[in-house]
């Protein structure tokens, strides 16, 4: 705030100070992935830990987990009625429900909902450890914060976020199908008749992929936003903010590169 | 022994340390007095390597501070215990997971029947009775917590032990309490000490030396006696400011080693 003048004024300055505050961030993050990596040796520290973590964020994220996803099955099978209604097979429907809910909304709605609910959970209590000097408490006693707060979680998260995803796949096409049954007449072979004409076992395996990379950004930029905060309680909310904010917006970034990259679509 | 040889660090613009030297002697307790944002902290946490110095050197039991890599400063920091300024415990921990995290031999830490014996050990040090072990830091009161905070740093039986404001934040008899509690334990473990304090009248209690930082500076540095013969203004101005507070808080207390016993207040 002191050089608020410089800020405003000089927009050179301003460029070239966030492209080194870029470069800085990028730097310590790679750092932090390769100390994450330097950690897995010790698994007697983080194993137990680990299945604390995921047993807490996983449990108690299923329910609006199932929830979101089940309305979003149930949506795209009234949109699919009204868009096909009188114009295409009705058995096309089975395919849409299940392609969308696997290739797109499964993932990506799982990975925003765990943004908000293990990203702000993480970021919030590493800062809050950051700010009481808990973490350099537990460093001053010749411990290691990777170790014994950051590899628990990004691994809690890399299991539970996927198994998430398959869940809410699973809960979207089903809700889907009651819905198109209900609202539409749809009959159950003719939704399996659509969503095997269509399905493919690449769908899957692009699902479980995706749901990975979310998971990586889900726990790990939340742990890296909370693990560098400062300046107190302030600090604290605004690392929370900034952690759920990121990972949404990496989710989005990684969600158009897994399509390109994986499906091969041009 | 703990030394630091003109060791300067800087935050941004703001220079906090600049050309600071200082020795601690074995068995030694050296009191690192200041008023606040001095830099006292800064110097505690360059010690045990929480932060490094831009420049100077930090050599603690013979060993380059600054120069250790990962796995050899965790093997230094399993001999210097610290005790934060507001505890630092770990608020998902109970008291008793809180200092068995401060034995810092795993192979004794895996061992339940000496951790407990230590724990209570740790607790009877610091004058808690057994059943705060079972508690949460949430549920303590902040002189507890200091306690809390001394006993894991005890815990992992440290040959240093660096305390970082031990009774700020605490009302004079608390302040006491503690004051007699690291007298103790360096009476009772006999570890080289620094510890860090804005309270002239409990540094000098507890203090075999004591070491006056002063913009970013060691201004003065010796015996209770010699400090308070000092004729250096800035000497004179911060012992003059804390020492009316202790006239008017209470009157009475000593200085370790005798001598000077009342006269400064």
């Amino acid at each position: 705030m002191a050089n608020g003048a410089e800020l405003t004024l000089d927009p050179l300055r301003l460029v070239a100070r966030s492209s080194l505050r870029s470069l800085d961030h990028v730097g310590r993050f790679s750092f932090l992935v390769v100390d994450l990596f330097r950690g897995l040796p010790e698994w007697r520290i983080w194993v137990s830990r680990t299945l604390e973590q995921a047993v807490a964020v996983g449990y108690g994220s299923l329910f609006i987990v199932l929830l979101v996803a089940g309305f979003a099955g149930a949506v795209t099978s009234l949109q699919t009625g009204y868009q096909f209604t009188g114009t295409l097979p009705l058995y096309y429907a089975g395919a849409v429900i299940s392609e969308s809910m696997i290739l797109e909304l499964g993932p990506v709605l799982t990975a925003l909902i765990l943004a908000g609910r293990i990203g702000a959970r993480y970021a919030a209590e590493l800062g809050t450890m950051r700010v009481t000097e808990q973490i350099d408490a537990l460093e001053s006693l010749g411990r290691s914060p990777v170790s014994h707060l950051l590899l628990p979680r990004v691994i809690a998260g890399l299991l539970v976020v996927p198994a998430l995803t398959m869940f809410a796949n699973a809960m979207g096409i089903v809700v889907g199908y009651m819905v198109a049954k209900g609202s539409l007449g749809l009959t159950y072979a003719d939704f399996e008749y659509g969503a095997r004409y269509f399905f493919r076992p690449l769908d899957l395996w692009y699902s479980l992929i995706k749901s990975y990379c979310f998971a990586g950004a889900v726990t790990l930029i939340p742990c890296y936003i909370g693990f560098n905060t400062q300046q107190g309680a302030e600090g604290v909310g605004r690392s929370t903010t900034t952690a759920v904010v990121s990972a949404s917006v990496a989710i989005l970034v990684l969600d158009a590169l897994t399509t390109k990259l994986l499906l091969g679509v041009k | 022994m703990i030394e630091l040889l003109n060791v300067s660090k800087r935050f941004v613009d703001n220079v906090v340390l600049d050309g600071v030297s200082l020795t601690v002697s074995e068995g030694e307790t050296v009191a690192l007095l200041g008023p606040s944002g001095v830099g006292k902290s800064v110097t505690l946490k360059t010690i045990n390597g929480l932060l490094r110095p831009d420049s100077g050197d930090v050599i603690v039991d013979g060993l380059h501070v600054p120069r250790l890599k990962r796995k050899e400063l965790s093997q230094l920091r399993a001999k210097i215990g610290y005790v934060f300024q507001y505890g630092a415990l770990f608020d998902s921990m109970t008291v008793h997971e809180n200092i068995r995290l401060g034995i810092t031999d795993e192979t004794c830490y895996a061992d339940d029947t000496y951790c407990e014996n230590r724990v209570q050990e740790g607790l009877r040090l610091v004058n808690l009775a057994l059943d705060v072990a079972g508690k949460y830091p949430a549920e303590l009161s902040g002189g507890m917590k200091k306690r809390v905070g001394i006993a894991r740093a005890i815990a992992g039986k440290p040959k240093y032990l660096l305390y970082d404001e031990p009774t700020s934040g605490l009302d004079p008899v608390n302040a006491d309490v503690i004051d007699g509690l690291v007298e103790r334990l360096q009476d009772e473990l006999g570890v080289t000490s620094v510890v860090v304090s804005h309270d002239v009248r409990g540094s000098f209690r507890v203090a075999d030396r004591v070491a006056l930082l002063w913009q970013a500076k060691i201004r003065a540095v010796g015996t209770a006696e010699e400090i308070l013969a000092s004729q250096d203004p800035a000497v004179q101005q911060f012992l003059e400011r804390d020492l009316e507070m202790a006239v008017i808080r209470e009157s009475g207390g000593g200085v370790r080693g005798g001598g000077a016993d009342g006269h400064h207040v």
